[in-house]
């Protein structure tokens, strides 16, 4: 019991963080035009690629001649880029679509 | 020093997500908004690899395999999302946001293996950062494989016996077992374990939902990888990943319900009864013993012609035939003849929310013609003719008028209320979600049967003639 509040404790500011974050999502999204639920959808599934940073971080605490580690994390950097890249490439070419209309009408 | 310029660098990516996602909210700036996010990503990224820890040359392999996964993970992304076609865009998105799971998974199982569990048996706040990192990430990966592979058609909807019974007894084990592994019991066998259940339970989760339903469950992944990279974050004390994380994981849980409104259902619903199997047989008005009237190209062109007001209602069928260009030039060439033309855009048509608008706004139809379901309802009294293209299930009235439909509380376009309804359709098969629909018996109903594309094709030459 005393190690959660210590833990607790000791991670105070990533859970006021955490708290606030939550909130903003919220605040962020409410609001959206129906239009917009699919580019939105895939605009946030290419932000939460950022677990590619992460991925990265292993690699570069791994230990050389850990194959195992650098294997898997290697696995991990690959995907998570496929993530952010392909996430973003696929919002822009959504939106792209969106964009030409006003030139036109 | 530079550790603070790593932090730097992480506050603006925080920025940038915060900033895109708000943009992407709205038409006009959304397209910036999602390079802004981009660019924030890109600086976290390098930021990371020449920052988080001074060049190390005995790690030299290190540095080369990360730029040699990025380099593989960007080409592989880019080329398929640039080959994708636009119906395609759904399981698209449902296989990146797979991608990220897994990379969340993977990272739980690393951690681990350096982890030294902690000395007495105390709370172990890593320990349990990572369990819910692997478990979430996990269930996310499998779960949004199998979306991928339904919409793809390549995985068929199948419902095991007593499927509902079987997932929360496997949530129960997921949760007995990270409790056990929290009280400091059980070895890696465990942890390596739960990584097994938890796949499975992403496969059976995702399992037996089906038809209209898939968006929701891909909102809903979309917003479990969130919250797997935030346990990422959690574990490093990175900022970057926590905010990307939560931001997608909260945003993403209310886009989820936004969807479900828009279907009226509730989310458990949605998760826990059954939509769109073959269940949903039983309903009223067996195809034999009724007949659908047809109606030819001409008389079609000669209707539509001499219209004061059409209704067009565009669903997946318009996608799957790639129709949307021509339709377009339908529109136009009536628009010109002082026919006033409008689409009927129902929140749920096609295979995901915005689906439709995404398609046609690719075949250049103005911004103002696309009309939502609430604006458009009431005008449908006064119109002539209704058009619907490839869509049924959103213009099935057993939502309406039959308690015992699968679909019945869910809104519809009620186009029942037009003077003239038009069906393009290629056969008498049922929608989606599996239902049959009374609206092509009715009186005012006609069928024009046929592949959307060579239909509207054929229809806009004929209406140049008229």
């Amino acid at each position: 019991m005393e190690q959660l509040l210590n833990y607790i404790g000791e991670n105070m500011e990533m859970i006021y963080f955490l708290i606030l974050a939550i909130l903003l999502g919220v605040e962020v999204i409410s609001n959206v035009p129906a239009i917009l639920h699919t580019p939105l959808m895939s605009g946030a599934n290419a932000i939460h690629g950022v677990v590619v940073v992460g991925a990265i971080i292993v690699m570069l605490h791994a230990s050389p001649d850990n194959y195992a580690s650098l294997i898997v994390g290697f696995l991990a950097v690959v995907m998570g880029t496929l993530n952010v890249v392909g996430g973003f490439v696929v919002t822009d070419r959504m939106l792209e679509m969106f964009k030409k209309k006003p030139k036109k009408s | 020093m530079s550790l603070n310029i790593l932090e730097i660098t992480y506050l603006i990516a925080s920025l940038t997500f915060v900033i895109g996602l708000k943009m992407l909210s709205h038409p006009e700036s959304a397209r910036k908004g999602n390079l802004i996010a981009a660019v924030g990503m890109l600086i976290a990224v390098i930021a990371t690899i020449t920052i988080y820890q001074p060049f190390d040359s005995s790690k030299a392999i290190n540095y080369g395999l990360i730029a040699l996964g990025l380099v593989v993970g960007t080409v592989i992304g880019t080329m398929m999302a640039k080959k994708v076609k636009m119906t395609a865009m759904p399981q698209m998105v449902s296989f990146f946001n797979g991608m990220g799971g897994a990379c969340a998974a993977l990272i739980a199982v690393i951690e681990y293996q350096n982890h030294t569990i902690g000395v007495g048996s105390g709370f172990d706040g890593e320990l349990l950062v990572m369990l819910l990192g692997l478990i979430i990430g996990s269930v996310s990966f499998s779960g949004s494989m199998i979306a991928y592979g339904k919409l793809e058609g390549k995985i068929k909807d199948r419902v095991l016996p007593m499927n509902q019974l079987i997932n929360m007894l496997m949530l129960a084990i997921i949760l007995g077992l990270t409790v056990y592994k929290m009280l400091g019991y059980g070895d890696s066998m465990v942890f390596y374990g739960l990584l097994v259940i938890a796949l499975i339970y992403g496969i059976l989760f995702v399992m037996p939902i089906g038809g209209a339903d898939m968006p929701v469950v891909i909102s809903l992944l979309n917003s479990f990888t969130g919250v797997a990279a935030a346990f990422g974050g959690f574990l490093y004390g990175n900022k970057a990943m926590l905010t990307g994380g939560i931001l997608v994981g909260s945003a993403g849980t209310i886009l989820t319900i936004l969807m479900c409104n828009a279907m009226n259902r509730s989310l458990t619903n949605v998760l826990l009864g059954a939509f769109g199997g073959n269940k949903a047989g039983g309903a009223k008005g067996e195809a034999g013993d009724q007949t659908v009237r047809e109606i030819s190209i001409s008389d079609t062109a000669v209707l539509l012609s001499y219209s004061q007001n059409v209704v067009i209602v565009p669903g997946y069928g318009l996608a799957v035939a790639q129709a949307q260009h021509i339709c377009h030039e339908l529109e136009k060439l009536l628009e010109e003849k002082g026919v006033n033309v409008n689409y009927a855009i129902h929140p749920v048509a096609g295979r995901m929310p915005g689906h439709m608008n995404v398609l046609l706004a690719e075949a250049d139809v103005p911004y103002e013609r696309l009309q939502e379901m609430e604006e458009i309802n009431p005008k449908m009294g006064n119109t002539d003719v209704v058009v619907v293209i490839g869509a049924n299930d959103v213009v099935n009235p057993a939502a309406k008028n039959d308690p015992t439909s699968p679909i019945h509380g869910m809104p519809i376009l009620e186009v029942d209320q037009a003077k003239n309804v038009i069906i393009l359709k290629r056969g008498m098969s049922a929608g989606y979600a599996g239902i049959e629909n009374e609206l092509f018996f009715y009186p005012k109903t006609r069928m024009l049967f046929g592949d959307a594309k060579d239909s509207l094709q054929k229809l806009t030459s004929e209406v140049k003639e008229v």
